[in-house]
């Protein structure tokens, strides 16, 4: 997983809310095994026509929000199924950080675990960031991991709140998994404890069975 | 964790699953059930194979293949979609590799996942349980704590067996009375959905309670929970009891003899402490209740089936109403108009909301002595084949056969539009699946979700229907 730090870049305004994770990428493009490639289908059915021409009054079909890296929208963005596919095509189209009043709760960790950003702010701040972006390419917004600001193409900057671990993790770019495994030693010891508290839960429930019997 | 303030039946299946509390706050978690199907499990494979790291405990872990598959015979001679094909031999392959428990297309066990954990008894109360599929929710009507993942949490707990989380916050909803004729779990649990909105549980596991639930039996209280994740809750959670303890009993891999009765005298310290608190309470009259089904494209935008269109200017703000004329436009509808003025296309009985062995029955009960309406395409997709060789015993499929519906081979079917069984645009389904989103059921689909015994209704008179017509004998 690549770092985040600092982006600064053209923001992409989506005035919607309860944006699901079928409208970030609809089911039929899920059959895939790779992580990579899903950019193109990224809000399929808002991007693309019947005929499979763009779509001219999506946004990110218009210059310059084809090289949008931030979007910013409304309410509970991601809300719907736990599709890790959702953030894979946000990032495979180039968009690393998500700005919203809030976000549905998979869609949120699923973020962090691939490297983009979700930033939670009121909905009149998300409403002053969308008119930014409505400026397009001469009004970039910088978003600052590090000092957890938003920096408005006029100056001024907005904090925004983030868990401290998530923020850890997100600006070394590291992995939990790797972390989780030095716990391991712990992990071996809830299972002794488990198992002989509820015996039943590895396996020596029927094998326990047929010996009585 | 565990002195002498009251807790909920969350917060005592967390604290009994806490391997370790990380230095700020987050909870290493054990997780005890681990299912994985084809959809989110290759990239998480992948990286356990690029990392050279077995799966930590294979007796934890079950595999089912389930969103991809064709629901006709034609599942049994190859997959068509060379997609789905890869999707499905990824899997087999992976299991393979790992030596991960599975259950093939050709086993008469196999079905949607979430019907199949707590049919084999893999799904028990008082376990975690996580599946990288949303409705995991499902299985906390058992009394579990279990909810969805995206794939690098599934790769952590295939690592692992734990997933760091952060505690979540306690809802309660609240359903008392008796349940109106016509009225079914699915119509609570859209009812609720309707009353908090589809973010209301963000951040939050609900707890589902009050007498009205407690009469629910199984089938019921997985349909509410399964649809927890509309609501915007991860996990959604009934305390287990005597239905509960029934209903587990027996089942394959459920404790035996002196382990059951074991199991069963930790399960009945889980309900909710008198006294625990709640961060937020819902409260709903049973008796206010009525057969309900959506009209928009998010399941909050439920109505009673007596009702009509909204009037997207009467929208609260100018986005509100941006959303209303969207929904309006997208669904073809026109303010105003009565829902059972509304003409159906396709009927879809099935998904992990409503294809156990009761939907069937409810279905099979209207279905009975009547015929599918002309130009109508109706389907009824059992959820497990073992769901599916029970209504053969019972006689439901001939039941469904001689009205005209389609009867089919378990799996996720026409839910979520990534297999054979999709809607056409522009179609209108009665479907007893849980999201409504646009496109869900295939581009361009439309669809209302509703009970099982409303869908056959609307099979069987080709429009929506109030199912209390049929039981006076209007139709």
């Amino acid at each position: 997983m690549d770092a985040f730090t600092t982006l600064t870049g053209i923001a992409a305004p989506l005035p919607m809310a309860n944006v699901d994770t079928d409208k970030i990428i609809p089911a039929r493009f899920l059959k895939t095994i790779a992580r990579t490639g899903l950019g193109k289908s990224l809000f399929a059915n808002l991007r693309y026509r019947e005929d499979g021409s763009e779509n001219p009054d999506f946004v990110l079909n218009q210059e310059p929000y084809r090289h949008a890296e931030i979007l910013v929208t409304h309410e509970n963005f991601g809300c719907g199924s736990s599709r890790e596919h959702a953030p894979w095509a946000l990032l495979d189209f180039g968009i690393r950080c998500v700005i919203a009043p809030d976000f549905a709760d998979i869609f949120h960790n699923n973020s962090f675990k691939n490297g983009i950003l979700p930033v939670r702010l009121p909905r009149e701040v998300c409403d002053q960031l969308m008119e930014d972006a409505r400026l397009g390419g001469n009004a970039r917004l910088t978003v600052d991991l590090e000092r957890q600001v938003v920096v408005r193409p006029n100056g001024e900057e907005i904090s925004f709140e983030i868990d401290p671990l998530r923020r850890h993790l997100l600006l070394n770019g590291l992995d939990d998994i790797g972390q989780t495994m030095q716990k391991s030693a712990s992990i071996d010891g809830f299972e002794t404890k488990q198992r002989a508290a509820q015996p039943w839960l590895y396996g020596a429930a029927q094998q326990e069975e047929r010996t009585a019997s | 964790m565990s002195g002498t303030k009251p807790r909920t039946l969350y917060d005592k299946i967390f604290d009994a699953h806490l391997v370790e509390t990380l230095p700020d706050g987050t909870a290493l978690l054990y997780i005890d059930r681990h299912l994985v199907h084809e959809v989110t499990s290759p990239q998480a494979f992948e990286g356990l194979r690029m990392a050279k790291r077995p799966v930590r405990r294979l007796e934890g872990t079950v595999a089912v293949v389930d969103h991809n598959i064709a629901t006709d015979a034609s599942r049994y001679t190859g997959i068509d979609d060379p997609e789905s094909r890869v999707q499905v031999e990824t899997l087999e392959r992976n299991v393979k590799e790992f030596n991960v428990p599975y259950i093939p297309l050709t086993d008469a066990r196999q079905g949607i996942v979430h019907v199949i954990g707590p049919e084999q008894g893999l799904s028990l109360p008082g376990m975690t349980i996580v599946c990288g599929d949303s409705h995991t929710s499902t299985h906390g009507a058992l009394g579990a704590l279990a909810f969805g993942i995206g794939t690098s949490e599934v790769e952590h707990v295939l690592a692992t067996q734990t997933l760091l989380q952060k505690r979540a916050k306690n809802m309660r909803v609240t359903v008392e009375g008796a349940l109106p004729a016509g009225c079914t779990a699915k119509d609570i649990v859209l009812a609720i959905i309707g009353k908090i909105g589809t973010a209301g549980g963000n951040g939050h596991v609900i707890e589902y309670a009050g007498s009205t639930i407690r009469a629910l039996d199984m089938a019921g209280r997985f349909s509410v929970c399964n649809m927890s994740i509309e609501a915007g809750a991860r996990a959604g959670m009934i305390a287990p009891d005597q239905t509960t303890f029934d209903y587990v009993k027996g089942r394959p891999h459920a404790p035996k003899g002196e382990y059951f009765d074991r199991a069963v005298e930790w399960w009945k310290t889980l309900p909710t402490d008198e006294g625990a608190v709640f961060d937020k309470e819902v409260f709903l009259d049973a008796a206010e209740i009525v057969p309900m089904v959506s009209w928009g494209t998010s399941p909050e935008d439920v109505l009673p089936i007596t009702g009509t269109v909204p009037n997207p200017e009467e929208g609260a703000d100018e986005a509100r109403r941006a959303q209303l004329r969207r929904m309006v436009d997208y669904m073809g509808l026109t303010p105003g108009q009565k829902l059972t003025d509304l003409k159906v296309d396709v009927v879809f009985i099935g998904s992990c909301t409503n294809s156990r062995i009761e939907d069937m029955r409810a279905a099979a009960a209207i279905a009975r002595g009547r015929r599918v309406a002309e130009g109508v395409r109706a389907m009824v997709v059992p959820g497990s084949g073992l769901v599916k060789l029970q209504a053969e015993q019972e006689g439901l499929d001939a039941v469904f056969k001689e009205a005209g519906f389609e009867w089919r081979e378990a799996g996720c079917s026409m839910c979520l539009g990534m297999n054979p069984d999709k809607l056409t645009p522009g179609q209108r389904c009665a479907s007893t699946s849980n999201r409504n989103f646009e496109g869900r059921q295939g581009p361009g689909g439309r669809t209302h979700l509703c009970s099982p015994a409303m869908a056959a209704a609307a099979a069987v008179t080709g429009r929506l229907t109030d199912v209390r017509e049929i039981a006076e004998g209007k139709h």
